[in-house]
């Protein structure tokens, strides 16, 4: 199954700092074993945009689309067997303890 | 015609979550395992009076389910049949078994942390314990409409987050096992405290007992397993002739099943760890023990909930305390401590206080307790009991 990984900043953060190297061991980690397809950080809130189409008209606004203390800070996206090994892959990600992770499954394609 | 309901009762305890389980594995589709198993049951309701009851009624049932299930997929609009359903079927067809990894496999699947907690609980009791929707729906206090949807939501995440159905693997149990315990102990007292009564606590044990069997090392589950067990020898002496719930000094200890309260001392026995449940399990062995309440080892009991309070510090524990000080030292202590508790709301605060209060000769006192109780209860067993002190205490 396909999922999506939203890398999430946390106002609770645990104690443990990130070890030098270790997203990069988590990337070549996900490479060798075929589950991380791609993936990126993504620039903070600040520099977000957001628009919508109401009565056929273009709004664009400043900021993310919802308002939080949160943000997301980068993507994942992982092909694994099931939910449990999404976590277990997951759970090894730095960010896992300096913020959180959530896993969503791909909606897929009905045939 | 009984012959056959009591059959069905006990092969419905034994075998529904053994089909429910093979059933799963063998589709992937929750809803239809569970339909196809009520078909199952159902249609022996219906054939057994007339054709007798089957020599293995458990195989019979196996059997009827899988051919059920194929009936289900079958009558499906075959347009909307997917290739998906083809292999269904052929595993449905083949004659390969697991039964007993089966009911393992519900009972992880089914208390998975990304399923909400109040979902594990209706979805074990459902899957796992075979309760029908109403029964659980009762036990939960919602309209039936609500727990069912509370069991479509559980079901479809398992399906489209990718849950999988497997008992984890062993790097995995024992971060799970906390998880799993939790569930089987809410489920336990669902059945203990609730109208479905020792069915349903005789199914949280069988499956403590199996999570046991296949991790003889974790002593939490060991502790779990006893802890039920003794709590679960006391049921014929809870409820009174009124249909009022018997505190433990009330009971007639003589009504205890004394074989399964030394089948749960042994248990604990067993036990290395001083875990959360293991200590529980030691508290309720302390009384278990004794043939007078009055002979309660109270300092013995004392020391035990400081030792657990010390592990999972939470009010209720610290409310237990406080009972065991008041009955060690005297009511004023207990009182005094009670006093201090953040438990606003929490109906067995009243009841503790009314009680020491009691003792101490403070009859008017007890009787606000107890009427405070009172208003906070939705039970009829513990109304039944309230009312019953209000009227010993002459008020």
């Amino acid at each position: 199954m396909e999922y999506m990984l939203f890398i999430a900043s946390d106002s609770e953060p645990d104690a443990i700092e990130e070890q030098p190297g270790e997203i990069e061991a988590w990337i070549e980690e996900g490479a060798r074993r075929g589950i991380r397809k791609f993936g990126n950080r993504l620039r903070p809130n600040e520099d977000a945009t957001t628009l919508r189409i109401r009565k056929g008209e273009l709004l664009v606004t400043d900021g993310p689309f919802s308002e939080s203390k949160e943000w997301i800070a980068g993507f994942d996206i992982i092909e694994c067997e099931n939910l449990d090994d999404a976590i277990d892959f997951a759970s090894r990600h730095p960010m896992a303890r300096a913020g959180r992770i959530e896993i969503r499954p791909f909606w897929p394609a009905e045939f | 015609m009984s012959e056959v309901a009591d059959a069905l009762v006990s092969v419905h305890h034994r075998d529904w979550s053994r089909i429910v389980g093979a059933l799963i594995r063998l589709t992937g589709d929750w809803t239809l395992a569970e339909d196809a198993t009520q078909d199952a049951f159902e249609s022996a309701l219906a054939n057994w009076p007339t054709s007798g009851i089957p020599d293995n009624t458990g195989a019979w049932l196996m059997t009827t389910a899988r051919n059920k299930a194929i009936d289900r997929i079958r009558s499906r609009e075959s347009e909307q049949r997917r290739a998906k359903e083809v292999v269904v079927m052929e595993s449905l067809q083949s004659s390969e078994h697991d039964i007993e990894d089966d009911r393992l496999r519900l009972i992880f699947t089914c208390a998975h942390p990304a399923l909400p907690l109040a979902a594990r609980v209706a979805l074990t009791l459902r899957t796992v314990a075979g309760l029908s929707v109403a029964e659980i729906a009762a036990a939960f206090l919602v309209p039936e409409a609500t727990m069912a949807q509370r069991l479509v939501r559980a079901r479809r995440k398992i399906e489209e987050a990718g849950i999988p159905y497997r008992v984890p693997p062993s790097e995995q149990l024992a971060e799970r096992l906390d998880g799993v315990l939790a569930v089987l102990y809410l489920v336990f007292n669902e059945g203990y405290g609730g109208a479905a009564g020792g069915e349903f606590a005789a199914t949280a044990i069988s499956m403590a007992q199996a999570v046991v069997d296949l991790m003889p090392a974790e002593s939490e589950a060991r502790g779990l397993l006893a802890l039920m067990k003794l709590q679960n020898s006391r049921r014929d002496a809870r409820i009174g002739p009124a249909g009022d719930l018997r505190t433990l000094e009330e009971q007639d200890r003589s009504s205890w099943h004394s074989d399964e309260i030394e089948a749960g001392l042994a248990v604990l026995r067993s036990a290395r760890g001083r875990g959360p449940y293991v200590l529980q399990a030691e508290i309720a062995a302390c009384h278990a023990r004794v043939a007078a309440a009055d002979d309660t080892d109270w300092p013995a009991i004392v020391v035990l909930y400081d030792e657990l309070l010390a592990l999972t510090p939470s009010p209720v524990i610290e409310l237990n305390r406080a009972i065991a000080l008041g009955m060690r030292d005297g009511p004023a202590t207990g009182l005094a401590i009670m006093d201090g508790l953040k438990l606003s709301g929490y109906r067995w605060l009243p009841v503790a206080q009314g009680d020491l209060l009691r003792r101490a000769g403070r009859n008017a006192d007890a009787a606000d307790r107890f009427r405070e109780a009172l208003a906070l209860t939705t039970s009829d067993v513990e109304r039944a009991e309230l009312e019953r002190r209000l009227a010993a205490l002459g008020s």
